[in-house]
């Protein structure tokens, strides 16, 4: 036991998360503090103009309600396009756009989180007033202000502290969702340590989150009872723990410098390793660098094209389909042009290939597929109606599926969603028929599987290329920095990789994989 | 009449429900200056709307309530509470301040120094005889029924206003409390030349205290004058009001043997 604890703690990943630390939690005590404060300045007055007029109160906390029910992860996704639009708008109008990406989407959304309790409680406490207390306030000869001011709000403080209370702990927990649209907080290790299967960067990352969360509530309950008893000392000292939680959010992030580059990744544990990749080529190059990780597939682009990341991996067939909504399909290196000179429109430099394709296919145990003779999609067709079928979160919203389902006649038994990570060991264990995999995945050859062969050419190419910012664009120290890796990483390599950033232990950390990767492109280099 | 009354309601109407509950129905009625009157009926008479709208707590819908000959109507409703006592039926007092803060609530309001406060916090609490080192930092909680009501009196008195409205002020206190209460408040009503309207329903304590009763039925005047004026009413409820506690003194006089003297 004491062995398991010490070896345990002796983790390097515990080092490689606290070294995330002052910038994670920084962001994540700014992000939560300043939706907090701006969800506090809409909602009490609100509630305060609403407490006698019952057709508004009724409004308030029904749209409350309904933000509410939204998804965490689903309301701050849909406030980066909204902002995007509002952006593209005040550009048009005013002639100042501003970034939709990460801080501000993020605030936004969760001071809409944070409205329904602050609203609901300070409408109860307000309107639980005994009506003789307020008669009373008025016949001394206070003005509705002063009564406000005076009486009404010191005696609903308790029920108020308590919705203020819960909504920061929403708020802080929440939070850890806004990585995907690019908000740095505790969520990156939750989102990094869940693709990459490192359970010791989730456990970090969920419990420093509580832990903040925790500190806030009693900060927040030692306030009320100091106010609440007349405490003087108790006020002080909570009032001081939350100042002190503002200040340190004021102090900009030392690790991130103004002139760095920003490195974008996805969502899946191949973007990790690449990111880290392409941070160490250019620190290599003595170009600073930082990453954004975890970024959501829609919104990373828009990202890039506005200059809050400068440089990320992508995938052609992904851009074609899904940013440009091409239907048709082209052939590898004419679709590869094309897209160039798409990119080029919006100024977005497509600065080449890395060497490898991580597409989508269908992918089976190889033992079950000779067993029934399938080498392609079309021989999958076949049976398809007795089979079960999983991929990820979008596959099946993606054109790539309706092209696959149009072009074989697919039809499956039963369609189901999964995080990507486990839906290698589902296929199998034969937990799922079929999996729609990546054709880059290491777990392909450790769970001996086969991806099925595509005839009719129904999956677009997915060539991964680096895509560069449109300030970035004349660059020559970026792209001699990045120019070694154009071309250099072949599938089996990118495979390797993979698997290894799959591999739950200290060496397969993002960085600890790009290293290797690195070493293994400079050694094929040497042998050539 | 060759004096203005202190407060004159006329023709005063004040209905509830869009008009179908009439409250005050016509009213009308003067209270001179020094004068301590009191308000009789039972509940739904209409006694305290009444008084509420003396000091536009509410506001009437027919004729006019003057006060010392100004409209209240004309008045500012803040200033004219500012300078009205107030005594509440609950006592009223605000739970999160401190006896010290409730008496002081009106001068404070009205911008008055802290230590002119403070001193003038410390002679009202002798003035309803509570000793002030040991209830100036008590909270409302900390004090029994009676003592409540002596900080609401002390509360209302603070601002020297020449107008004192009382609602229904003893009417929860024991028996004893009561009769104290009663008998201090009207020795500092004379002390101080006050005006004093008091709401109650009990007769007894009407005739004990108060100069002159008004009674109130239905939302209507039913009869107004002296005790002795009053007696001389053909109004079958108002000989009922006042023959019930006669005929309990009666009873008690003859239940209770004369003792001692």
């Amino acid at each position: 036991m004491s062995l398991f604890l010490t070896s345990f703690l002796a983790d390097p990943r515990w080092g490689e998360a606290l070294a995330h630390l002052p910038d994670y939690l920084g962001s994540h005590v700014r992000v939560s503090v300043t939706a907090l404060a701006l969800g506090l300045l809409v909602s009490l007055p609100l509630a305060i103009i609403a407490r006698n007029r019952p057709v508004l109160r009724g409004l308030l906390l029904g749209l409350a309600s309904i933000v509410q029910t939204v998804p965490g992860l689903a309301l701050l996704a849909l406030f980066y396009p909204l902002l995007l639009a509002a952006a593209s708008l005040t550009l048009a109008w005013f002639g100042f756009s501003f970034s939709a990406f990460g801080f501000l989407p993020a605030v936004l959304a969760l001071a809409l989180y944070s409205m329904l309790p602050v609203l609901r409680n300070t409408l109860t406490g307000l309107r639980g007033i005994d009506p003789s207390i307020l008669e009373a306030a008025q016949g001394v000869g206070m003005t509705p202000m002063q009564s406000l001011t005076s009486v009404e709000l010191p005696l609903a403080l308790p029920v108020m502290m308590a919705g203020i209370r819960t909504a920061a702990v929403w708020v802080i927990g929440t939070a850890t969702l806004s990585t995907p649209i690019g908000q740095t907080s505790l969520g990156n290790y939750i989102f990094a340590g869940l693709q990459t299967q490192n359970w010791v960067l989730v456990l970090f990352g969920c419990a420093a989150a509580a832990l903040l969360a925790l500190a806030v509530d009693q900060l927040l309950a030692l306030t009320e009872t100091g106010l609440r008893t007349r405490h003087r000392l108790r006020t002080a000292l909570g009032g001081a723990g939350i100042a002190a939680l503002v200040a340190a959010t004021l102090v900009p992030s030392l690790a991130r410098s103004a002139s760095s580059y920003v490195v974008g990744a996805k969502t899946f544990a191949e973007q990790y390793v690449l990111s880290a990749l392409i941070s160490q080529r250019l620190e290599a190059a003595s170009l600073p660098a930082t990453s954004r990780e975890g970024l959501g597939s829609n919104v990373i682009f828009e990202a890039l094209v506005n200059g809050d990341i400068d440089v990320y991996v992508d995938y052609s067939g992904t851009l074609w389909t899904n940013q440009f909504h091409h239907v048709g399909l082209k052939p590898r290196q004419q679709l590869l042009d094309d897209l160039k000179t798409e990119l080029a429109r919006q100024k977005v430099t497509l600065f080449g290939e890395l060497g490898f394709e991580n597409a989508y296919a269908l992918v089976m145990p190889r033992k079950r597929a000779e067993k029934y003779g399938i080498r392609t999609v079309s021989d999958l067709a076949a049976i398809a109606p007795a089979l079960s079928i999983a991929a990820d979160y979008e596959f099946f919203s993606r054109p790539e599926w309706t092209a696959l389902r149009t072009a074989y006649g697919l039809n499956f038994r039963e369609q189901r969603q999964m995080q990507p990570d486990f839906m290698y060991a589902a296929v199998a264990s034969g937990e799922v028929d079929v999996i729609a995999g990546y054709t880059s995945d290491g777990l392909i050859a450790k769970y001996d599987l086969v991806a099925l062969g595509d005839p009719k050419v129904a999956i677009p190419p997915y060539d991964a290329i680096l895509l560069i910012a449109p300030k970035r664009a004349d660059d020559q120290a970026l792209r001699e920095a990045l120019q070694p890796l154009l071309g250099r990483i072949d599938i089996a390599a990118m495979r390797e990789a993979n698997l290894r950033a799959a591999g739950g232990d200290g060496d397969a950390s993002p960085g600890a994989v790009a290293r290797w990767l690195w070493e293994k492109i400079k050694s094929e280099k040497t042998n050539r | 009449m060759e004096v203005a009354a202190l407060i004159v309601f006329d023709h005063v109407g004040k209905s509830f429900d869009g008009g179908r509950v009439k409250a005050v129905d016509d009213v009308s009625l003067h209270v001179e200056s020094g004068e301590f009157l009191a308000i009789v009926g039972g509940s739904g008479s209409g006694k305290t709307t009444l008084l509420r709208l003396t000091n536009r707590l509410i506001e009437a819908d027919r004729g006019h309530i003057t006060i010392e000959g100004e409209d209240v109507r004309a008045a500012d409703p803040v200033a004219l509470r500012r300078r009205i006592g107030y005594v509440f039926q609950s006592s009223g007092l605000f739970p999160h301040m401190s006896v010290a803060a409730n008496i002081g609530i009106t001068p404070k309001l009205k911008g008055e120094r802290e230590a002119d406060i403070a001193a003038k916090v410390d002679e009202l609490l002798d003035l309803v005889r509570l000793d002030r080192g040991e209830f100036r930092d008590r909270f409302p909680h900390e004090l029994s029924g009676g003592q409540r009501q002596r900080i609401g009196v002390a509360r209302a008195l603070a601002a020297k206003p020449k107008i004192v409205l009382m609602d229904e002020p003893f009417g929860a206190l024991d028996p004893l409390t009561r009769d104290a209460l009663g008998d201090d408040y009207r020795a500092l009503h004379d002390r101080l030349g006050l005006t004093t309207v008091l709401i109650t329903h009990d007769m007894t304590e009407a005739i004990l205290h108060a100069d002159r009763i008004a009674v109130m039925r239905g939302g209507k005047l039913l009869a107004e004058g002296t005790a002795s004026e009053l007696a001389q009413s053909d109004d079958a409820y108002v000989g009922e009001l006042l023959g019930t506690p006669r005929r309990q003194a009666e009873r008690l006089n003859a239940l209770l043997p004369r003792g001692g003297a």
